[in-house]
């Protein structure tokens, strides 16, 4: 199977490569369209801000080529929110691909922003590549969140329930860090590698 | 005793290694044996242990006006699963960019960002506020709560005048993602967290808080999450000697109502 990660320019998703590598998988690490056309599985990764993400996607001409891809694609944490319409960081215009906008974390309370830890996802709706994770703990490392929604497969809390799996159609996010969250970050990244899709 | 807010965030757990060109220098004892040196056994031990995040800190490299060699970065992130921060020596945005692209989640800076504050933004501007951890050494005089410098070696330590509640406010308003307070008094005495002075830092502080400095004992983890109502719990010795297991450990916090990801 071949496995493409984006590189959307982040300084730190070198992990990602290195969990997926621990999996037995080799992927490769590529900002070429056609590599990316052509892979099993596409996953998006991503840390820092939405709208200087969405820009460097953008000067690598990848936005097009990732709204149109039709194989199983994974975006994690800010990949994840990526494949959203907007965000009220930056106010950032992203792919589009799911409906909805990310909304700030509130804090205060008790409630640190950054959502910075370790928390349990409860599933929301039944999926082949989720199933095995529900009640599981992950780690998560984020400022904004998507609503709860029709694409939500699974949730978590901080203060109030969001978004923590979504799907539409061929793609997934995960708003938490699968390659640092120990065994239960492997299930998940293995099923979305071998689950049939 | 303040009350805790179940925010359904777990309560954190992370072991402290001391690193000198690659190598770990103090011994770390594990329910069966003494493990000495190694970066990546004693990173994978904690990892099977359910330490929830590492921080690798080399204890000589800012005194000594040297970075961190990078290249035991790469092989920590390739073995373990869960997150790591790397501190000691880095002082540009150029340092912080070599330790995250080797695979390091976060980078904490201490003394490079008291003597240029503006470090703190440039790295945030960079690479994000989840990867900027502010590491702060602080002692408690009457009261009063001040910042040293330059503690990697005794001889070295500087007072920079600055108050550490004022440095904390600085540091969140340049866009810090988490603060590691180092309370140097309670710092070896294993008599306990500065409850204190940490919950002092609490009250002013809405990113992630990491106390540091006097564990000795279980209960000790019990009262700073509790009383100072912090999010995760750094130390050294009482886990490399193997006086609490951290599975121990996390049932008693369970136990007492604290909530933690289950080992």
């Amino acid at each position: 199977m071949s496995i493409a990660v984006v590189n959307s320019g982040g300084a730190n998703i070198s992990s990602v490569l290195h969990a997926l590598r621990r999996l037995g998988a080799d992927p490769k690490f590529t900002a070429d369209a056609a590599e990316i056309r052509t892979a099993d599985r596409v996953i998006l990764p991503g840390v820092g801000a939405a709208g200087s993400a969405m820009e460097m996607l953008e000067e690598r001409r990848l936005t097009q080529v990732i709204r149109q891809l039709e194989q199983p694609v994974l975006g994690i944490c800010l990949g994840m929110q990526l494949l959203f319409e907007s965000s009220e960081e930056d106010d950032a215009r992203m792919l589009g691909i799911i409906p909805g906008r990310l909304l700030r974390l509130e804090e205060g309370d008790g409630l640190r922003v950054p959502h910075m830890g370790w928390n349990s996802i409860t599933n929301q709706a039944p999926d082949a590549v989720t199933e095995m994770i529900d009640g599981k703990w992950f780690y998560f490392v984020h400022s904004y969140a998507a609503p709860v929604s029709e694409w939500t497969l699974s949730t978590s809390i901080h203060g109030i329930e969001f978004s923590a799996i979504v799907r539409k159609g061929n793609f997934f996010g995960a708003q938490f860090h699968p390659e640092r969250s120990a065994q239960a970050g492997a299930a998940l990244l293995n099923s979305f590698l071998e689950t049939p899709l | 005793m303040s009350q805790i807010v179940n925010s359904g965030v777990a309560r954190r757990i992370i072991p402290c290694l001391d690193v000198r060109d690659g190598l770990v220098v103090k011994g770390v004892q594990f329910r069966d044996h003494r493990v000495m040196g190694d970066i990546i056994e004693l990173a994978a031990r904690y990892r099977d242990e359910g330490a929830d995040e590492l921080v690798f800190y080399d204890i000589t490299a800012s005194p000594e006006g040297r970075s961190v060699d990078t290249r035991w970065v790469r092989r920590v992130s390739e073995t373990i699963d869960i997150p790591f921060c790397v501190a000691g020596g880095i002082r540009s945005v150029e340092s912080a960019g070599r330790i995250l692209s080797q695979g390091a989640d976060k980078i904490s800076i201490n003394t490079p960002a008291l003597e240029d504050p503006s470090l703190i933004n440039q790295l945030v501007k960079a690479f994000g506020s989840q990867c900027v951890v502010i590491g702060v050494d602080s002692i408690a005089d009457e009261g009063v709560f001040t910042v040293r410098s330059h503690t990697g070696t005794p001889d070295a330590m500087k007072t920079p005048g600055r108050q550490t509640l004022d440095w904390l406010t600085e540091v969140v308003d340049r866009g810090a993602g988490e603060v590691v307070l180092n309370c140097m008094s309670a710092d070896g005495t294993r008599a306990g967290y500065d409850i204190a002075q940490l919950a002092a830092a609490r009250q002013i502080l809405p990113i992630p808080l990491v106390a540091s400095g006097g564990a000795g004992a279980v209960e000790h983890f019990i009262s700073v999450f509790e009383e100072a109502d912090v999010d995760a719990a750094l130390a050294a010795t009482v886990f490399h000697s193997g006086q609490i297991p951290i599975p121990e450990l996390k049932r008693t916090l369970a136990a007492a109502g604290i909530e933690v990801r289950p080992c």
